[in-house]
């Protein structure tokens, strides 16, 4: 018999590791207090439910429906989104519904990038961006955001990007950076000077601009979400990102939006109607008729959109207490669900583990196995210069319920109790 | 070099500057290329995206597009309504990307027994949002730049820009008629591979071949000769085997659908995609799945994990229920798998009774729910325009759907862009449909008649 000759194509070459696929697997034991990958453990709101629970008694809701995204969320969306955004959005032309922001992410990359073209990412990443851009033959080019402090309890506003050293990575070849406001893992909300800058870079160099904005209502007190698509020269030039999952706490609905200029938002239209097609319908019109219920009242600090950040603030904060009592410094985020902290601080030696590993990914193994206590190791999210400064931390998620946290407190609590 | 055509932003800046504000586009700036990939090139078009829009907006029947205008079964719909009301909340969350463990667990099971050997739920099934992205992640998991992919005409109509989109070049074969001597109405049966035709096609760059049967437009449910042909050249060439088996309950007159993969060498090169949207007449809730050896679905698994990630949770826990269901009555007569062929092939009769007594000829679909119509013995009111640009098939559709209110779609659509003048006199109609609705179509048709007649 020929040997078999079927391989993967160039394409996917080096790309089948995958750190949730490690990490879940490592954290499924029910006994350990699961606090690594980002999904809350919280109940969605009951109105989201019940909105599902009526559409499946719809028959015509069972079949298929517009492939760029059911009507009645696109409209929604549109609303949703010309009130924040300021100006006139079409449903039709200017949104597009994925397979979760993950699928936005996918579509617009598919469709605006390819061999020859240069993409900026901030490190840390979220891990499917590297990925995605050499997946379209791209090459990722990496600018680490960096830590200026001056000894004061860190926030997540304390990491930055060098100007100089940002400006330095756009050439000819760029065709896009990636942003992601509110920032996954270190929760940093970009302020309204630092989305200038890099809007003037893509102004100066005509580059795109792919907006991860996914955790876009959940920013803390005295903070404030900008979409860079709002500033002067940018609507033109950027593709937006948001989630369902992340806005009604439904990870598991997978929908997602595009938006932007029909110019843009087309070529996505394209990648989707050759990849997918279309979204589940029950999922989109459930999802519509939450919008219709928050949309109504997104002048009431009643709106799941801000009700949601309110009880998100106090889990945070209740989570860097625990972290400092166990005598670790968090990093507090301005934004989203997640919070790292350096660990070397606690100088657990590892040497001895004999594994190729960065110091986080052990870090976390062990923790997982001694301390039953689940984090995602942060050089996970780097690219591969900066994994020896990535990887002192780690990041806990926080959209968790009280008796989750409860746990992880006792845990943290008793950190220095046991011998490791 | 070739300078690619398209508008570059620099040059979208320029013409909308007007709503920016300041000039944005600076001189300096030295990329003036085109902003979309160049993996899109002639796969923007898409049939879908204007015969739904035209049904939408004229059709008062509409036999077009693939979907039930029937419910999806009680059981299925019972079985999200108890996931929801059940109140396991997490079920609203993300659950394992390569497939919920209920559901990969259950359609390992089935398959086990279709298939006849032991299958790993981890390994060798994923699930997809749809056959639709089991296609996809088949073309990018498996079709490098220069390979080569037979896709049998007429065809589903993705197969090609997915193709394409992967960097292949498709390679086309058709089936031909040929018609019975009797004067008898044409089947599916009846359009068939030219054996020595379809061996010339395959060379050393041939990567795959893609297979539907039941095949989507014709309703062709290949043979057991039929299929040993395709896999000894496959075996042969060492060819991949994509295998679209949407359709696999759905076989009348007592036909059995044969699985290609349970064919000597074939388990070991092919990758079999179903969907929960064609099984369970829920067509919206996008489930699909592969089936398949892990040396295949590993790279599957890739695509995947770097494209959607994760499909719906709940949608995903209610078809595993519904396939529990049908594991316990499998092969019983309250088995929806018996049930739905049965009814369906009822309304199959019914449509050919009624094309057949207007002067359209259906071609009898051995399966599906698709029929397919040579309706040149019909075309009076849509003359022959020597010079169009479009086929007579197109025209013909557009008309009798503005004019008339019946949707159905072109044979052309489902043809290669070389090939899309060969049959044109053909149009397919869903029947997946009430009685109703199908008696709404007979009116429609009877009507044209008369007035044809009359005139």
């Amino acid at each position: 018999t020929m040997p078999f000759r079927h391989k993967n194509t160039r394409r996917i070459e080096g790309l089948d590791s995958n750190v949730w696929v490690e990490f879940t697997k490592v954290a499924a034991d029910p006994s350990i207090v699961n606090l690594g990958q980002g999904l809350p453990d919280i109940s969605p709101p009951s109105y989201v439910k019940e909105e599902l629970a009526k559409v499946a008694a719809v028959d015509r809701l069972n079949q298929y429906t517009r492939g760029f995204g059911h009507p009645s969320l696109v409209k929604a969306l549109s609303q949703v989104y010309e009130k924040v955004c300021g100006r006139k959005i079409d449903p039709l032309t200017d949104i597009l519904v994925t397979v979760g922001a993950y699928g936005s992410l996918f579509s617009t990359i598919q469709a605006l990038i390819e061999e020859g073209d240069e993409v900026i990412i901030i490190e840390p990443f979220y891990d499917c961006y590297e990925p995605m851009v050499k997946m379209a033959g791209a090459k990722p080019v990496f600018i680490p955001l960096r830590f200026k402090n001056d000894g004061n309890s860190a926030s997540s506003a304390d990491w930055v990007l060098d100007p100089v050293e940002l400006a330095n990575k756009f050439n000819s070849k760029t065709k896009a950076i990636i942003l992601n406001t509110p920032h996954n893992p270190i929760g940093k909300v970009f302020t309204r000077e630092e989305l200038q800058v890099i809007a003037d870079l893509c102004i100066k160099h005509d580059t795109l601009c792919i907006s991860d904005e996914v955790y876009e209502w959940l920013v803390y007190k005295g903070n404030k979400h900008i979409k860079i698509a709002t500033l002067p020269g940018m609507w033109e030039r950027t593709v937006t990102i948001g989630s369902a999952g992340k806005t009604y706490s439904v990870t598991g609905w997978k929908l997602g939006w595009s938006i932007g200029p029909e110019y843009l938002i087309k070529h996505l239209q394209v990648v989707h109607q050759n990849t997918l097609y279309t979204c589940p319908t029950p999922l989109q019109e459930a999802l519509a008729q939450a919008f219709w219920i928050d949309y109504r009242r997104m002048d009431d600090p009643d709106c799941y959109f801000y009700s949601l950040s309110r009880e998100l603030e106090s889990k945070r904060d209740r989570m860097a207490q625990l972290l400092r009592e166990a005598g670790l410094k968090p990093v507090i985020p301005d934004g989203g669900y997640f919070m790292i902290v350096d660990v070397s601080t606690l100088n657990v030696d590892l040497s001895d583990v004999d594994e190729k590993q960065p110091y986080d990914y052990k870090f976390v193994k062990w923790m997982i196995a001694s301390k039953k206590l689940s984090a995602i190791p942060l050089s996970a999210f780097c690219g591969p210069e900066t994994k020896k400064e990535f990887e002192k931390y780690i990041r806990f998620c926080f959209i968790k319920k009280d008796s989750t946290l409860d746990a992880a407190e006792v845990i943290l609590k008793n950190w220095n109790k046991q011998t490791g | 070099m070739l300078r690619r055509a398209g508008p570059s932003l620099c040059h979208f800046l320029l013409e909308r500057n007007s709503g920016a504000g300041r000039s944005s586009c600076s001189r300096e700036a030295k990329m003036s290329r085109p902003v979309q990939a160049r993996r899109l090139e002639g796969i923007d078009k898409n049939i879908w995206v204007e015969f739904v829009k035209l049904a939408a907006t004229y059709s008062k029947v509409n036999l077009g597009q693939g979907f039930p205008d029937f419910p999806a079964p009680d059981f299925l719909t019972e079985a999200l309504s108890r996931a929801l009301g059940g109140g396991n909340h997490m079920l609203h969350q993300y659950t394992r990307a390569f497939g919920h463990p209920p559901l990969v667990k259950v359609l390992a099971q089935f398959f086990e027994k279709l298939l006849g050997r032991d299958l790993d739920p981890m390994t060798n099934v994923m699930v997809t949002v749809g056959a639709y992205q089991a296609l996809f992640c088949c073309f990018q998991a498996l079709v490098d730049e220069g390979d080569e992919v037979i896709i049998i005409e007429p065809f589903f109509d993705c197969y090609e820009p997915m193709v394409k989109m992967a960097g292949g070049t498709p390679v086309f074969v058709p089936l031909r008629p040929n018609p019975p001597k009797d004067g008898k109405l044409m089947s599916s049966a009846d359009w068939q591979l030219d054996a020595a035709e379809l061996a010339s096609k395959f060379s050393e760059r041939t990567k795959a071949i893609v297979l539907n049967s039941p095949n989507n437009p014709l309703g062709k449910v290949f043979s057991r000769g039929e299929l040993g042909l395709i896999a000894e050249l496959c075996v042969k060439h060492d060819v991949l085997c994509i295998s679209d088996e949407v359709y696999e309950w759905l076989v009348y007159d007592g036909k059995q659908h044969i699985r290609i993969a349970s064919l000597e060498g074939m388990w070991e090169r092919t990758v079999i995609i179903g969907s929960a949207g064609k099984t369970f007449s829920a067509t919206g809730w996008k489930v699909g799945w592969v089936v398949g050896p892990d040396r295949l679905l590993k790279h599957l698994r890739t695509v995947h994990q770097n494209s959607v990630y994760h499909c719906a949770t709940i949608a995903q826990e209610a078809v595993a229920q519904g396939f529990q269901r049908e594991l316990m009555l499998y092969g019983k007569p309250e088995s929806y798998f018996v049930q739905l062929p049965k009814e369906l092939q009822q309304k199959r009769d019914w449509l050919v009774q009624s094309l057949d007594g207007v002067g359209m000829k259906p071609i009898i679909p051995e399966g599906t729910y698709f029929l397919v119509a040579d309706i040149s013995q019909f075309k009076s009111d849509v003359p022959d325009v020597p010079d169009s640009d479009e086929p007579y098939d197109y025209r013909f559709t557009k008309w009798m759907v503005k004019n008339k209110g019946l949707a159905a779609i072109p044979l052309s659509a489902f043809y290669s862009e070389a090939h899309k003048n060969n049959y044109t006199n053909f149009i397919r109609f869903c029947f997946a449909k009430e009685e109703a609705t199908l008696k709404a179509a007979n009116d429609i048709l009877q009507k044209w008649k008369q007035e044809k007649t009359s005139s």
